[in-house]
């Protein structure tokens, strides 16, 4: 396959991610605007919003004021913001569209609908859109294009590339979504357990739809070591990190099988998967929970960049 | 006292006048045209006009005059005579008087009976169509939406079998022509020692290129998409505005159009047997392997390659790739290594043996020509040169399309394929030649005049729009520098039924079909047909308001 195809089809499945979780972390900042906070009073949930989207410097470029309604708009409307779910989805169909030839049509359908759509909902009155509405709206087009994918896509090389980068960027982002409790709330003890506290995890939980699940799945009542559990370690939660590197491992497998060369990138991502697969959560918290997801974003986009290098580049033999 | 009006229909008359010498095969009385002498002049008049002529009533129905707009720039002028003479001044190509023409004996009963409702209806479908598949079209420059679709007609242009076998015997001639003349001209050069050709023309013509001088490419193939720009001034009467030889584009719309057609109106296709156009990318792609260099051995790997996803045309070139399941290359993608060109995988470099490029030679490569190209691939002449991959259009090809070289064509045809020319050109002045240089400089408000080597529409004198000083300016143009103007009369193109806003109505229509050459000269039986949408307008570009047409050609 053609090097720069299987780095649009990557890309668009990034940027894909992408917009979905930007519209998570909104739907988290205005759930969790909504208590108010002890120590910061109103304005810290969307600082920590804008650090862990790394859009803090952008937005206070651009706006100054940290001003609700101004945050929004600058993280899903605004395309000066290359992170926003906007760009994200141009740029997701852009990638696309340059690859046309290697997505199905129904792929390329469920990703220009979604595009088409956007520039509608850009041209509507913003006092007639709740933000709930828009969370909703991104997540169900994310998962349109997706279901595309998965439904009608060839199972070849470029179907990997796709897949490693959904993975790797839910990776990513799972671990930056978790991060915003560490700049909302020092994970200290003397909070651990408060009301406060559980709500916050709770939000997080709701903006990953996981909360049902984590009922199913470990009962009781919501501890951070349970929460930790099932988005970090839990091999049955769709977006933890453990099945998101389990998900970039199996592709670049399947990749390395397909071309009868290992690569760096593989080796890589196996050792991760190894540590995850033996990390315990009272190793998270000994380590610190900021600490911990900050080695792994490190060693997430390293991975990234040996498949880069590897596949995407097309380094001449 | 001359009054506007007056004024206006003598100005009608004189470009008419010019047009019945020239294009002698409009046949003129039969079609309801009216010899009459008016002043010292002879002239020919539709007699529609003749009547309001005699009427001398004030504020007639004329539509501002408008150029009809090729690739290439202004290709012919004529006059929009407003809604009530359209139908007679002009060919319809279904209505004749009241009688239907053949072809279009089925499309009648099926416009008149689609309610107003459902017509609107399907033609929001056939625009939704067409946003989700993506086919838009962006013009470079213009601002607004990048997004922007040509506007589809529904009622489809339609061609007799009879016809088709004249026109597609036509083209091919000349497709081949074309190819005998390049293949020639870039070797022993007989048509210009045979003084058929003047070799000033073509050796110091801008699109010769000396740095293919001596290469004979694989088949003697120059041009193996050839698209010729036709019009239609007469059931029988065909013309070549333009010959297409490097890259004619447009071939997506002919395929889009007629999947979209067959999806909205099935019945249309139970009851018309419509030849089918579907073919296109499957033989292109057998044109396109039938050209590899020696040096490939065994399947030969065809690939497209784009200028890159803001190409006003990309969607056309990931469409055909798609269709013929090559890869789609931009120039960041090849390389040069040894005698070969290779294409970056995410495996390991794949050997790419036909090149089917999609932008101007002088961008191919930076070593060779344009040293500021960044889409083309340094080192791929010298790999073209010994045989290391076959490039289509040949590099060079350009000179058999050039303005200057369109008026030997029949000639030619002539000289290499010993038959006479099925299609006819567009008469043509050479300013370079003196006789016709003093009537073109007698007539320049009536005439069309365009630089021989200008494009889209650059460079050119529109006579009956220009203002007193346009005029003035290319006299002077023109006298200083002969050899580099031609120029052309008006013509009456032809119409076909199109949907407005009241229902039917006659729009001009142009037709581009695109002829392959490779080991066989072939031609899928359709073309895109491109309307201009606007009444009296001649503008078939979809830059400028222009629509497409599906195309049908019926079968026996």
């Amino acid at each position: 396959m053609l090097s720069r195809t299987a780095e649009n089809l990557y890309w668009m499945a990034r940027y894909l991610e992408r917009a979905d979780t930007m519209a998570r972390l909104i739907e988290v900042g205005a759930r969790m605007h909504l208590v108010p906070d002890t120590t910061d009073g109103y304005r810290s949930e969307w600082d920590s919003i804008l650090q862990a989207s790394g859009t803090s410097e952008g937005f206070e470029r651009k706006y100054g004021e940290r001003v609700e309604r101004n945050i929004v708009t600058y993280l899903f409307f605004d395309r000066d913001n290359p992170s926003s779910v906007a760009s994200c989805l141009a740029s997701a169909r852009e990638n696309a569209r340059i690859v046309r030839t290697a997505i199905t049509l129904p792929v390329w359908d469920a990703l220009n609908t979604a595009y088409q759509q956007m520039k509608q909902i850009q041209r509507t009155a913003r006092s007639d859109l709740e933000i709930g509405e828009l969370t909703e709206w991104t997540i169900k087009q994310t998962a349109l294009v997706q279901g595309a994918v998965e439904n009608t896509l060839l199972r070849n090389d470029g179907y990997d590339f796709l897949n490693i980068g959904i993975h790797l960027e839910r990776a990513d982002n799972t671990a930056r979504l978790m991060d915003v409790k560490y700049y909302v709330l020092l994970p200290d003890a003397d909070y651990v357990g408060s009301g406060l506290d559980n709500y916050q995890w709770l939000t997080l939980l709701r903006a990953m739809q996981m909360h049902r699940s984590f009922h199913h799945a470990y009962g009781g009542e919501a501890t951070p070591t349970k929460i930790v559990d099932l988005l970090i370690l839990n091999p049955a939660c769709p977006r933890s990190l453990r099945t998101a590197i389990q998900g970039a491992t199996d592709h670049l497998d399947r990749l390395a099988r397909g071309y009868g060369a290992t690569s760096d990138a593989q080796t890589r991502v196996r050792a991760l998967l190894g540590e995850l697969s033996e990390t315990q959560v009272s190793d998270i918290f000994d380590e610190g929970l900021h600490e911990f997801l900050e080695r792994f974003v490190g060693d997430v986009a390293a991975i990234g960049s040996e498949v880069n290098k590897t596949y995407l580049s097309g380094a001449r033999v | 006292m001359v009054t506007d009006g007056q004024a206006r229909i003598k100005h009608l008359l004189l470009r008419f006048k010019t047009m019945s010498r020239h294009a002698a095969r409009v046949p003129m009385e039969e079609e309801g045209w009216h010899f009459q002498i008016i002043g010292k002049r002879m002239c020919y008049i539709p007699c529609s006009s003749a009547e309001i002529l005699s009427d001398r009533k004030e504020g007639l129905p004329f539509s501002p005059l408008s150029p009809f707009v090729g690739d290439k720039g202004v290709q012919a002028i004529a006059v929009g005579m407003g809604r009530g003479t359209m139908a007679t001044s002009y060919f319809n190509e279904m209505y004749q008087g009241d009688a239907i023409r053949d072809p279009y004996a089925r499309l009648e009963s099926w416009q008149r009976e689609m309610p107003a409702e459902l017509r609107s209806l399907k033609q929001a479908e056939a625009e939704a169509l067409f946003r989700r598949i993506g086919i838009t079209f962006a013009v470079y420059g213009e601002g607004g939406d990048p997004d922007r679709l040509i506007p589809f007609d529904m009622f489809p242009r339609v061609f007799t079998h009879l016809e088709w076998f004249r026109l597609e015997r036509g083209i091919k001639q000349r497709a081949r022509a074309l190819n005998a003349f390049l293949c020639d001209v870039y070797s022993r050069g007989e048509i210009v020692k045979a003084g058929k050709v003047p070799g000033k023309l073509v050796y110091q013509n801008e699109a010769y290129e000396k740095s293919v001088a001596g290469i004979k490419p694989s088949r003697g193939v120059y041009s193996h998409i050839v698209g010729i720009d036709l019009v239609r001034t007469g059931p029988d009467d065909f013309f070549v505005l333009e010959d297409n030889c490097r890259t004619p584009s447009g071939v997506s719309y002919m395929l889009e159009n007629r999947e979209i057609m067959m999806r909205m109106f099935p019945h249309l296709f139970r009851q018309n047997r419509i030849a089918p156009v579907e073919s296109y990318p499957e033989v292109l792609r057998r044109t396109l392997a039938s050209v590899a260099p020696q040096k490939c051995e065994g399947e030969p790997t065809v690939v497209i390659l784009t200028p890159g996803h803001f190409n006003s045309a990309y969607y056309e070139h990931s469409f055909l790739a798609d269709m013929m399941g090559v890869d789609l290359v931009e120039g960041q993608d090849l390389f040069v290594v040894g005698d070969f060109f290779w294409m970056r995988t995410t495996e390991c470099p794949k050997k790419v043996d036909v090149l089917y490029r999609r932008f101007d030679d002088a961008f191919l490569d930076p070593i060779c020509f344009r040293p500021d190209s960044m889409l083309g691939v340094p080192g791929l002449m010298n790999v073209y040169r010994s045989g290391g991959v076959a490039i289509a259009s040949a590099p060079g090809a350009g000179v058999a399309d050039d303005k200057a070289i369109y008026t030997f064509v029949p000639e030619m045809v002539r000289f290499y394929l010993g038959e006479e020319p099925i299609l006819n050109n567009v008469p043509t002045w050479q300013c370079a030649k003196p006789d016709e240089l003093a009537y073109v400089l007698s007539k320049l408000p009536e005439l069309v005049v365009k630089e021989v080597h200008g494009s889209g529409g650059y460079g050119m004198l529109i006579g009956p729009r220009a203002t007193k000083d346009e005029i003035a300016l290319f006299r002077q143009k023109i006298t200083e520098q002969p050899e580099n103007y031609i120029a052309q009369p008006t013509l009456a193109l032809s119409t076909c039924p199109t949907f407005v806003e009241e229902g039917i109505a006659p729009r001009h229509v142009d037709l581009r079909p695109f002829c392959l050459v490779g080991e066989r000269v072939e031609l899928v039986p359709g073309g895109l047909t491109r309307v201009a949408l606007k009444e009296g307008s001649l503008v078939v570009n979809s830059s400028q308001g222009g629509g497409v047409k599906d195309t049908w050609v019926l079968a026996e």
